[in-house]
């Protein structure tokens, strides 16, 4: 069994490092081509008509006018008449034309005519819901009543929410395709997180082999979760295809649909009551959460609750999930945790106002009810130190003038280990080496810390890699999503380029003289270990080979990871906040994050990480939610008008800290993407709260809803 | 219905270029579906997210917001300017430094941006980099990495005495 371990932290030449991102030139230049950016000759346009009620039956769908118009080259109809359809948006139609002018007017010229059903779009009060809300059944762990009513007990009693979020991918999604009817073969440039899967999963839609798919993507622009599936989309835009004689169709949903249909994260909404003993010892929690996920869509993992400090004694859960008419809610980065983070940290703090202590104090308290106690109190430590907690926290309320200041601290874990993925190392008699992986890169640097990866083992530079990715006829690599893509691509590459390097030692060791177990690849020379002076360049090694390349195959086994990859991490972060009482307006002054991720390839990619995870949580509690109008059954704000996301100048300042440590290191590689998300919210939450005196209940913090709070004007979920 | 298409003439990084369009037919959707100028990106429909961000007689506009036919004759700068030249423009290696970019789609239209920035205002602050990016938004989170390059960039600029660089002065 050859040694796949990577080398000790002090001797790694290229990981480790903070490596500019390869392919950050080509995208800052606007050279990288994403699949929408994409055309191949002879490409039609198509744009959809979807359900402008949140609930109908279709009773007539008229395309022939359409057919008629100019440009007009194919139609699809989805929901024919008496299909029954469960949101505003859902796919009723699609039509190709020439150009995307002329497919406008053919979808205008479509007829539907519906008979409207009663609907329900809002869940935040769970008595309207009635038969629409499914109980999950309550779980019990030891005597929370008991615990509520002990001597000398201080209980918390109260009401938190987080409304539904988008997504909000900017490239939209979509896809162009093109099926050769005759050939019965289609060519596929998806927006995907799941190049390898996404082909067969197109296939299955259209009773195909998964063979007949040919799946290609080099860049995509936002997924966070929403892009695993082919969705209906895909296989009406190949249906057209090949009713247009398999003519390419470019098909992208407006930004209307866009928010509307193509996921979002499911809202939480809650009553929390919790316990303490005066000391601020956690004795009780019981929790009656709902949430809804859409018509038919996910649920949320109450049982994560409280979250963190799950091992309270004391425990009471009941949770409800709400069947609304609204498009189907889909994984979204850290699928759970931020709002059940929020829902326990905030009660938390909450209680420890009540009690008069420090929440910093509280939280440390009860760290052993969590999994990590010591990590999680260096972190606190580490992250109060970055935010001056002890100098600026200021008991709540007590921050005086219009302006108040505030601070507050959240908790967040993850899991993010590698994901199944094998991975092809070539390397040629001229010394070339090409690595092939049928993974992605979202953004997230998986390219460069590939690459990375390969030239540390190989011995050699980064731009001597080759790297080949985003194509289903590489090995399969798993979906991008659970932050598990850069354990799985950096063991596999890993496992591939040992054994692909241990047959050129063996095809060099007769004329270095020594056991092929004895050669090592430093600074692209294969040399006896430990005497450079017994050497040969890597080019006159691989020339050894002949004629024949090396070719070598392996995978990361996600259930025997041999100690390259691994799960489970903690996460602090903190927050600085000033509100303006008159005005409700919340700043961010600062949020710090102090991040525990395994062994880390590269600092860069892994500190952009953590900034975007925060930067995603500054705008889901500042301004992020999704208006559905009881009325009419629509979403309101499905654009990127109203459907707020911060700017440059929202965030305050932002501070990253990596637990980089042996210790850490030794777990090996673990995902950044998810757990960097989970405590923002919260923290942020918790600041706004500490600074005005007041617990603004549901989110998100905007004038609207941080005026209320002030003025003792929240309206009560039920 | 549209009258259909007519061919007209946009100068586009110093360049003559003819395009048929319809009347209604948006800068940015000339440049991306009928010349396969692509780094502009179409995200958000309406003029409020500047991922299709160009420069147009100077000035920073949203390339959605704006039709074909209402262009002819003016000075139309695309990204793909920034590197036409020798050496690229300064704003675009400072975005790959500073790790400015995660997927990438908001970036074309957020170095745009900032070059309009720059060339209105060579010196900024960092409150002036805030602001003048306030038209531009990335779901991805990469603002940190955007307000130092773009000090970055200015820092360059002024080292060259703002020495031409990108493409034809377009």
């Amino acid at each position: 069994m050859p040694n796949y371990s990577y080398p000790p932290m002090e001797q790694r030449r290229v990981m480790g490092k903070r490596i500019t991102r390869l392919d950050g030139m080509e995208k800052a230049a606007g050279k990288a081509k994403y699949n929408s950016d994409v055309r191949p000759k002879g490409t039609i346009h198509a744009v959809g008509v979807f359900s402008p009620h949140a609930h109908a039956r279709v009773k007539s769908v008229d395309t022939s006018a359409a057919q008629q118009a100019p440009g007009f080259a194919a139609v699809s109809v989805v929901a024919a008449p008496g299909a029954e359809v469960n949101w505003a948006g859902q796919e009723i139609a699609f039509v190709a034309a020439q150009t995307e002018e002329q497919a406008r007017d053919c979808a205008r010229l479509i007829k539907v005519e519906y008979e409207a059903l009663p609907h329900l779009v809002r869940e935040e009060n769970l008595a309207k819901a009635g038969s629409r809300g499914k109980p999950a059944g309550e779980q019990v762990t030891g005597d929370p009543e008991a615990a509520f009513s002990a001597a000398g007990a201080v209980t918390h009693e109260a009401e938190y929410g987080i409304p539904v979020i988008t997504h909000c991918c900017l490239e939209p999604h979509g896809q162009i395709v093109a099926w050769d009817g005759a050939a019965n073969k289609i060519e596929y440039w998806p927006s995907t997180q799941a190049i390898s899967a996404v082909g067969g999963d197109l296939a299955k839609q259209l009773e195909l082999p998964a063979t007949q798919v040919h799946s290609h993507q080099d860049h995509i622009g936002g997924g966070f979760g929403s892009k695993f599936q082919s969705d209906l989309w895909g296989a009406h835009a190949a249906k057209l295809s090949k009713m247009a004689g398999g003519k390419p169709v470019k098909l992208y949903l407006e930004r209307r649909e866009e928010l509307t249909i193509a996921g979002v994260r499911p809202s939480v909404f809650g009553k929390v009551k919790l316990s303490a003993s005066a000391s601020g010892e956690m004795t009780g929690w019981d929790s009656t959460t709902w949430m809804t996920g859409g018509f038919a869509g996910g649920g949320l993992n109450a049982d994560l609750l409280p979250y963190v400090f799950r091992n309270v004694a004391n425990r009471r859960i009941n949770h409800t999930a709400v069947s609304t008419n609204n498009g189907a809610s889909r994984a979204w980065r850290a699928p759970n945790h931020p709002q059940v983070c929020y829902i326990t940290c905030a009660a938390m703090e909450d209680l420890a106002a009540k009690l008069k202590m420090d929440p910093m104090e509280f939280f440390l308290k009860n760290l052993d009810k969590t999994p990590r106690a010591d990590t999680y109190k260096a972190q606190i430590l580490k992250a109060a130190e970055m935010i001056a907690w002890k100098q600026n926290w200021k008991p709540r309320g007590s921050s005086t003038g219009t302006v108040k200041r505030g601070l507050g601290l959240a908790l967040g874990t993850w899991g993010g280990a590698g994901h199944a993925s094998r991975c092809r190392t070539t390397i040629n008699p001229d010394g070339s080496v090409l690595i092939e992986i049928g993974s992605q890169d979202l953004g997230t640097g998986t390219r460069t810390i590939i690459t990375q990866v390969v030239a540390e083992t190989l011995g050699l530079p980064m731009g001597g890699i080759t790297l080949k990715l985003g194509d289903n006829n590489y090995p399969a690599s798993g979906a991008s999503g659970g932050s598990t893509t850069v354990g799985g691509v950096s063991a596999s590459s890993r496992k591939a380029s040992v054994d692909a390097l241990d047959k050129l030692f063996a095809a060099v060791a007769p004329a270095l003289g020594v056991p092929a177990d004895q050669l090592e690849a430093v600074d692209s020379k294969i040399q006896v270990k430990g005497n450079a002076a017994k050497s040969m360049t890597w080019k006159a090694a691989c020339a050894k080979l002949g004629v024949s390349a090396i070719i070598a195959e392996n995978a990361n086994d996600p259930r025997n990871p041999g100690g390259l990859t691994t799960g489970g991490v903690g996460g602090c972060q903190m927050a600085d906040v000033s509100v303006d009482t008159e005005t409700g307006i919340v700043k961010i002054n600062k949020v710090v994050a102090v991040q525990d991720v395994g062994l880390v390839i590269n600092p860069k990619t892994s500190d952009s990480q953590v900034y975007g995870g925060v930067i995603m949580g500054i705008c889901a509690a500042l301004m992020e939610e999704r208006v559905m109008d009881e009325m009419t059954g629509r979403f309101l704000n499905a654009d990127m008008e109203f459907y707020k996301l911060a700017g440059a100048g929202d965030i305050g300042e932002i501070e990253v800290h990596m637990d980089i440590t042996p210790d850490h290191d030794k777990r090996g590689v673990i995902g950044i993407g998810e757990p960097a998300t989970v405590p923002t919210i919260a923290c942020i939450a918790n600041a706004v709260a500490n600074a005005i005196g007041v617990r603004v209940p549901v989110l998100p913090l905007t004038p609207k809803n941080v005026l209320n709070a002030l003025h003792n004007t929240t309206r009560r979920l039920a | 219905m549209g009258p259909g298409e007519t061919e007209i003439t946009l100068t586009i990084n110093g360049k003559a270029t003819k395009v048929k369009v319809e009347t209604r037919t948006t800068l940015l959707d000339a440049c991306r579906e009928r010349l396969e100028i692509t780094g502009a990106k179409r995200v958000c429909d309406r003029g409020t997210c500047g991922a299709c961000t160009m420069i147009v007689n100077g000035k920073t506009v949203y390339g959605c917001t704006t039709l074909a036919v209402d262009n002819v004759g003016k000075k139309i700068e695309t990204i793909e300017n920034l590197t036409a030249g020798a050496k690229p423009h300064p704003i675009v290696p400072a975005f790959s430094n500073n790790d400015a970019l995660q997927c990438g789609y908001c970036t074309p239209g957020m170095v745009m941006a900032s070059k309009g920035l720059l060339d209105r205002t060579p010196n900024p602050t960092y409150d002036q980099v805030k602001a003048g990016l306030g038209g531009n938004l990335c779901r991805c989170g990469t603002y940190v990495g955007i307000r130092k390059a773009v000090l970055e960039a200015a820092k360059e600029l002024r080292a060259s005495g703002g020495r031409k660089s990108g493409g034809s002065n377009a």
